[in-house]
This record gives C-alpha cells, structure tokens and sequence, in this order.
C-alpha cells in the first residue's frame, strides 16, 4: 500500500502542479488530460501507435536500465540509436535483395546490434582505461554520432532517386510484419522480450550480479576479484548495442527509411523514465506506457488545444520532483519512527 | 593583548585539590540527553568531574562518548539537562562559550592548521582586531611547555612535527586561555608506546596542578593506568562509575571484571570465562612454530608503485610458517594497506617475488590467490568489504560469484545462496533480521562475522587481517583475536596488520614493523617486544 502511495501521490501532485500551468497559459487543464488520454489511450488508432511508439522507447530503456544498475551512464543511446537506424536503412533494402526476406531482418538487426556497440567504444575505452568520466564522453560521442548519420543520410546512402535526401526507402512489404492484423509491428515484440531478458539477466544471472556489484560499490568488485574494465565494456557494449537495436526497430517497422535531419532523440528522454523506475527493468514497462500515451495524445492534443508540444516534458519533468520530494520526506518519516 | 598577559598570571585548574575541601565538582552533568534520528546518543547522562583528577569515560565505540563530549565542547545542544561549570549553571552554545568557562578539548583527528606555525596556531582564536603580538604568546608557550615537560620548536611547521608532538600542541592549545578543564578524547590510538607513556605523564602533571581532566578511551589497560575515576557508558547510559577511593584499593584484574559487568551485565562474566586466551601479561602464549620446514610463504624485494597521497611498500621481505601469526605494527599511513593489498592480489608488486609453498604466485590477481588459499579481510568494512545494498547472503558469496554449486552455468541458483546464508548465519552467530537484509543495516561487529566467515570458510592457507577489531565492542574484539588464535593452532598462518600494540601483543608470534613503506625489523613476541617495537615504529634500529 505504501509503495502504490509512493508512486501515486507523486504522479497526482504533478499533474496537479502542471495543471496550474496550463492555467497559467489560459488553457484547460482538465480538457488538456481527458484528451491526451483518449487519443493517447481510448481510441482504437490511439492506443496502436502508442504501442507501436513503446517499441523503440523499450529497446533504449532496456539498454539504460543495464547501464545504470552497472553505474554506467551511458547518455549517448542518441547517437548510438540514429547511426545504428541509418546504417539498417542503407542496408536492409540492399540486402533484401541477395537473401531471403528473414535472413536480411536477421542480419540488420545483428548489425545495428554491433553498430551500437561499437559507437560506445571510445567511452568505454576512456573509462575503463583512465576512469574517465563516461558522462561527457557518452554526450559528445552522441553529438558525433548525429552528425555522421546526417552526413551519411545525405551524401553516402542518398536515394539518388529523390529530391529530398534521405535513404533508399524499404518496400512496405519487406518492413516488420503487423501483428494480427493491426498497425502495430513485430518490433514490439523484440522490445518487451529485450526488457524481460534484461530483467532475467541482471537479476539471475552471475553476469547482471557482477554488473551490479560494480554499479553499487566499484571498490568492493575490485576487491571480490572482478574485473572491472572487463565488465564496464560489456555494460557498455549492451547498453549501446540494444540502442542501436532500437534504431533498427523504428526504421524497419514504422520509417523504411531516414530524412536528413531526421532525430526523435529518443534516448534522453526515456533517461528519467529508468530513474523513475528506480532502474527497475519490469518497472520501466509501465512508466514508458504512461510516457508513450502522453507523447502520442500529447501531439494531438496539442494541435487541438494549442498547448506546446514540449508540455510533455514539463510534465515528466515535475514528476521527477515529486518523486524525489515525497521519497525524501517518506524516508525522513522512517527515521524518526525508528527513534521512538 | 592585554588580555594575554591577564592570562599568563592565571594559574592553571582554579583552586587546587578541591575535591577533599569541599567536595564540589568542576563540572556536574544532570539528565543530559541528546537525540539523533534513529538515536538516543545520550539518554540522561548525570556525571561529576572534579579539579585535580583523571575521570576516565570507558565505552564502546557508538556508547555515546563523542556525543558528550561534543556537548562539553559547545558543538551540540543537549535536548534535555543541565551543566554546572563550578557551581554555575551554564549553557555552552559555540565552542568560544566553552573556552570561555575554562573547557578545552583535544579531538581524536587532528584539529591544527598543517601550513601555520606551532605559534600560529596557538595564537588563533584571539582577537581578530588587535595586530598579532608573538612576544606574549611566545612567553605563554614557554610556560605551558615547562608545565607538559616538552620541547618543541614553536616556530615549527605543524606538518613537521612527529604526531606525539603535534598532539601535544594541540594540548597546550586546549590549555592555552588557562582552561580547568580538559578533556582529551581517544588520544593514544596514533601514539607509539614511549609516546602513550609520556602523555600519562603529562596528564599526571596537569592533574596534580589542579586540572580536572577527561580521558576518553576504549582500552581498558589505560584506564586502570591513568584514571583516578572510571565512569563507564553504554548504549548512550552512564550504566556505572568507580571512583577514587575504590578504585584505589583494587587491581587491575578486578576493575577488569567491574567495568565488564556495568558493560554487560551478569551475561558478560560468563561469556568471559573463555574470552580471554592470553596470559596474566596479556601476551600470547609462546606457540610451537617448526622453522626447520620450508615457509608457508616467501616474500623478497616486494614493490608497489607509489600513488598521491599513499606510501606504498618498498623492498618487503619476509618468511612465513604455517601456524605463526605473524603481526605487523606501525602508525597509519607507512606502507600497511599496500602490503595488505599486494598480499591479496588486489595490487601489483612492480618488483619482486611472492613465493607460496615452492610456487611463483607474484602475477594473478585476487581470484587466483583465493584459489591459491590467500583470504584477505579488509580494514574498510563498508568502503570495500561489503556492499551496503546487497544482502547479507550476497555479500557471504560475493568472492564466488559464478562458481559451482551456488551458480549452474552462470545462473544464480538464490534458494542455494539463501540456504547457504543461513547456514553461516547460525554458525557464525551473525545477528540480522534475515539473510536477505540489506548488510548495511547490521553493526560493526556483525558485518566484521560475515567477513570472517566468508573468508575463513574457504579454509585458507594464509588469511591476511587489516585492523580486524577497528570499531568493535569488546566482546566482537575478543572474539575476533580468539579466531585468529585457535585458526592458527590448526595450521593457518596468519598476518595481523594494526595499530594497537596490545592486540598484536596477544595474538602474535613475531611482530614486524612499518615505517615508511619498509619493513624495519621482526622482533619475537616478547617481553622486551614493547621497547623495541617503539623504537622501530620511529625509525630507529631496534
């Protein structure tokens, strides 16, 4: 009951707290959440592309929740992600046409695997060598790591047969299939079985009890005899790989192909939903599902309200606060029960 | 600085000998209670400390101690009660209050500005208005220098100064604005013997000049050297004092058994009868060590690379036999946790050979001394030993992860891990909730059972202690020396590093010491060990 109250309370009292705002802005607060829900949730259209929307979102959680729990922040997913998707939209239609259709799939999604896992070497490098700080260095990869895709987009795997840059686009035949006959694509259901395998790796195996181990308390893995640099490049390398993989995900199921310019930054944005999970693989499920709703009710909501898309993010914003704020004063509450 | 010269007329400790005169003490605690949240730190405290004694506050560490002292030094608020300072209720809001009545106090950690002069940092705290006038304080550092017996150099580099000395400024410090009262907390655990000594015989000076005086300590040999009175704490209680007049008429041996008994009730007599394994001297029984046979364990020329802010070891050489405990002494800081550590794997030797029975074990890291039948048991429980949000069951496995019978093919098998815990639980008498609470929650004492028995029940060849009582109740010390004893009468040879030289006293065969990175001497465990360990520990050739 207590953890319900811990989660819930918090989410009510940001709702409350964004509500004002959008008071502030003249617009209504209660017509603003009743529309974001329906569209995000209630409608048949609605609720597919917020699942759809999850699958991309679940693969970069699955990622970070490793990362995290290892004491890794790896804050490139960005850049690991676009490069990773650029790369499966160059070669994917390409390779549809020397192997069979699965065979093509199957390849891509090893590689943008690989892609991504290679894009965080450098930072996994810098701080397992030099314990240099992976925060920055992730960052700045990331930064690169747009760039290049861009430059990629629009010199080396330009579609020579279109005006605007971008990829040569997938038939819509060769992308993921629908599931039963809905808009969703299969990519969801590499998503939601990346988060379970996650789960199941770091909280059963003797590898995630490793990575955890040097996430909570890196002098005593030295101690115990792990190593250390070892481990912080696989954490890396799973961390960056299933981003990338995510990249894949989005191209072959919803893009086909990528603009110039294109960039959801996904990746920063599914950061404070790990922290809100408490690095939680099960638990981020559910926060990215809130997300997702609010992202796609969100976009419609907005243009019919006229409230600004980036309210969302307010929103995640004050939810963080509160979280934090009732945490704190929940943990104060404990102490001073214990001293009576 | 007029005030100066007031000052240096003013006679140390007021009236002398008040105690028989009129029996009024210097300071008189009543109901003095501090909490934190989580803890009463001190629950009703009432005490009297008196001109021209030596009160000793015996307890454990987490007793309440430092809270009162803290209290006495006008760095906390009590929540309740009262302090009269000769007779005055007073209240001691800042540390200047407290300097103010007359109460000086010398902190365990050093409080001296390193950079600033002897003088200097004797002259800070006066007035910030007045230009500084060294002529005065310079005549003030004369006199309370010939009062202590001690000559130091005042215009010295505080940095410079050997610890012994610097602990002496900081007295002269306390005692500076002519205090009545001083009180020293925990001041020998960095000295050498020599230096523990004169310290005794500073005090002693101060107290026949009418000084009432504090002396806050864990060890029981001290107390019964130096008190006059001997109030013992336990768990934030004052649970019992001994004052002058019995204390007087009693020996050691029976003040022993007094403070035990106010420490643990009727419960501690018994489980005492088998606490302590050493002699009447406190020494350790002379063990059979057969040195005809090869060593257990060969070090020669062992180096590490030296870090900032570290003193790593240089050319370490040593031989070890199967069944000897083998301590090492030294201040803090002289190449010890590097030793500790090269011993482990868990730091490379850049020169140098570690030989165990026959076989080169210099290269590999931790994993393959453990298989080799090295155990380590860290002196940093929390920063490397343990982690605080695992579980106790975890944190018992921790050096196994992945292995066979608890890990099949990589998978954590946790009924095995839990059922494993438990098992450790009750044999070791570890106390905790349950083997999935996180080892964090559990006391000192407890999580020191949980390191042991993770290590020991590998059954090594050679365990490696650094500081394997730091921060433990008497009873989980005694215990801790008792498994070092009987683990070496089966065989295991053992290296003890710490810096209490009683404890290496009543554990060891040999004892080594540290000083500056190097090995200085290995002296027999004996009765001349004490003199010469001293000098060692300063450098000097034993």
């Amino acid at each position: 009951m207590r953890a319900v109250a811990r989660v819930v309370v918090p989410i009510l009292l940001a709702l409350g707290v964004s509500g004002l705002v959008l008071l502030a802005l003249g617009k209504n607060p209660l017509a603003y959440y009743s529309d974001v829900l329906s569209r995000g949730l209630l409608t048949w259209g609605g609720l597919q592309a917020t699942i759809t929307r999850m699958a991309p979102l679940l693969l970069i959680a699955a990622g970070l929740v490793v990362s995290f729990q290892a004491g890794i922040w790896n804050l490139g997913t960005d850049g690991q992600f676009l490069l990773a998707g650029v790369i499966t939209a160059a070669l994917t239609p390409v390779l549809v046409g020397i192997v069979p259709w699965s065979i093509a799939i199957i390849l891509s999604l090893i590689v943008a695997f690989a892609v991504g896992a290679a894009w965080s070497l450098i930072p996994a490098f810098l701080k397992a060598s030099y314990g240099i700080n992976e925060i920055i260095t992730s960052l700045m990869m990331s930064f690169l790591g747009t760039s290049l895709a861009n430059v990629l987009v629009k010199i080396s795997f330009r579609d020579p047969s279109t005006d605007v840059p971008q990829t040569q686009v997938l038939p819509v035949a060769d992308r993921l299939p629908r599931l039963f006959g809905t808009t969703v694509h299969s990519g969801i259901l590499i998503a939601i079985a990346a988060v379970v395998l996650v789960h199941v790796v770091m909280t059963r195996t003797a590898f995630g009890l490793k990575l955890r181990m040097v996430g909570a308390n890196p002098r005593a893995a030295a101690h115990a005899g792990l190593n250390v640099a070892k481990l912080t490049f696989a954490t890396f390398a799973l961390s960056a790989g299933l981003a990338g993989l995510a990249g894949a995900v989005e191209i072959l199921g919803v893009q086909g192909t990528v603009r110039a310019d294109w960039n959801p930054a996904y990746g920063l944005l599914v950061v404070p939903l790990v922290f809100l999970a408490r690095f939680h693989a099960l638990g981020v499920i559910g926060f990215t599902v809130f997300f997702a709703v609010l992202m796609i009710g969100g976009e419609s909501a907005s243009r019919r309200l006229g409230v600004p898309q980036h309210f969302v993010l307010l929103l995640v914003g004050m939810l963080l606060l509160f979280l934090a704020l009732v945490d704190y004063l929940d943990h104060r509450r404990r102490l001073m029960r214990a001293s009576l | 600085m007029a005030a100066m010269t007031e000052l240096a007329s003013v006679p140390l400790g007021g009236a002398p000998s008040t105690t028989s005169v009129d029996g009024r003490a210097a300071i008189e605690l009543r109901g003095i209670t501090k909490r934190f949240p989580g803890v009463v730190a001190n629950n009703d405290i009432a005490l009297d400390v008196f001109a021209g004694e030596i009160h000793v506050l015996l307890g454990e560490n987490g007793a309440g101690k430092s809270t009162l002292i803290g209290i006495l030094a006008g760095l906390q608020q009590p929540d309740a009660g009262s302090i009269c300072v000769h007779g005055r209720p007073v209240r001691i809001a800042s540390p200047r209050e407290g300097l103010d009545l007359g109460i000086g106090t010398v902190f365990q950690h050093m409080q001296l500005v390193p950079s600033l002069t002897v003088l200097e940092n004797l002259m800070l705290g006066e007035s910030s208005w007045q230009p500084l006038q060294r002529g005065p304080a310079l005549g003030r550092f004369r006199e309370l220098s010939a009062l202590l017996g001690v000559s130091i150099d005042a215009h010295a580099p505080v940095a410079r100064l050997a610890l012994g000395e610097q602990q002496q400024v900081e007295i002269m410090h306390a005692l500076w604005r002519g205090a009545s009262v001083l009180i020293l907390d925990e001041p020998t655990s960095m000295l050498t013997p020599q230096g523990v000594h004169h310290l005794g015989e500073v005090m002693k000076r101060l107290r026949d000049k009418g000084v009432a005086i504090i002396f806050i300590t864990h060890k029981m040999r001290e107390a019964c050297a130096l008190g006059d009175r001997i109030s013992v704490l336990r768990l934030g209680r004052l649970v019992g004092s001994i004052d002058k007049h019995e204390l007087a008429t009693m020996s050691e041996q029976q003040v022993t058994d007094r403070v035990v008994d106010l420490m643990f009730g009727k419960n501690g007599q018994t489980d005492r009868g088998h606490l302590e394994p050493e002699g009447q001297t406190g020494r350790r029984n002379p063990s059979r060590i057969e040195r005809r046979a090869a060593p257990l364990l060969r070090l020669r020329g062992v180096t590490t690379a030296a870090q900032p802010g570290e003193c790593a070891v240089q050319d370490i050489s040593f031989d070890l036999w199967p069944g000897e405990v083998l301590g090492i002494a030294g201040v803090d800081g002289n190449g010890q946790k590097h030793l500790a550590e090269v011993l482990a794997g868990q730091r490379a030797a850049i020169s140098g050979s570690i030989v165990l029975r026959e076989e080169d074990v210099t290269r590999g890291g931790v994993a393959a001394r453990r298989q080799q039948g090295i155990a380590y048991i860290t002196d940093e429980r929390h920063g490397e030993g343990t982690v605080g949000t695992f579980s106790v069951a975890t944190n018992l496995v921790a050096k196994e992860i992945g292995k066979p019978p608890l890990w099949w093919r990589g998978i954590s098998l946790w009924d095995r891990i839990h059922l494993h815990a438990r098992e450790q639980i009750q044999r070791h008498d570890i106390r905790t909730p349950s083997e999935r609470t996180p080892i964090a929650k559990l006391s000192g004492g407890n999580i020191q059972k949980v390191l042991l028995a993770r290590e020991l029940t590998a059954r090594p060849a050679l365990v490696v202690f650094n500081k394997p009582t730091y921060g433990l109740d008497l009873q989980n010390t005694q215990l801790a020396r008792e498994r070092i004893v009987d683990g070496a009468a089966r065989g295991v040879a053992m290296i003890v590093i710490s810096n209490e030289l009683d404890e290496l006293a009543a554990v060891s065969d040999r004892i080594a010491v540290m000083f500056r990175g190097r090995l200085n001497g290995i002296v027999p465990n004996d009765e001349n060990a004490d003199r010469r360990i001293g000098l060692l520990m300063t450098g000097a050739a034993a």
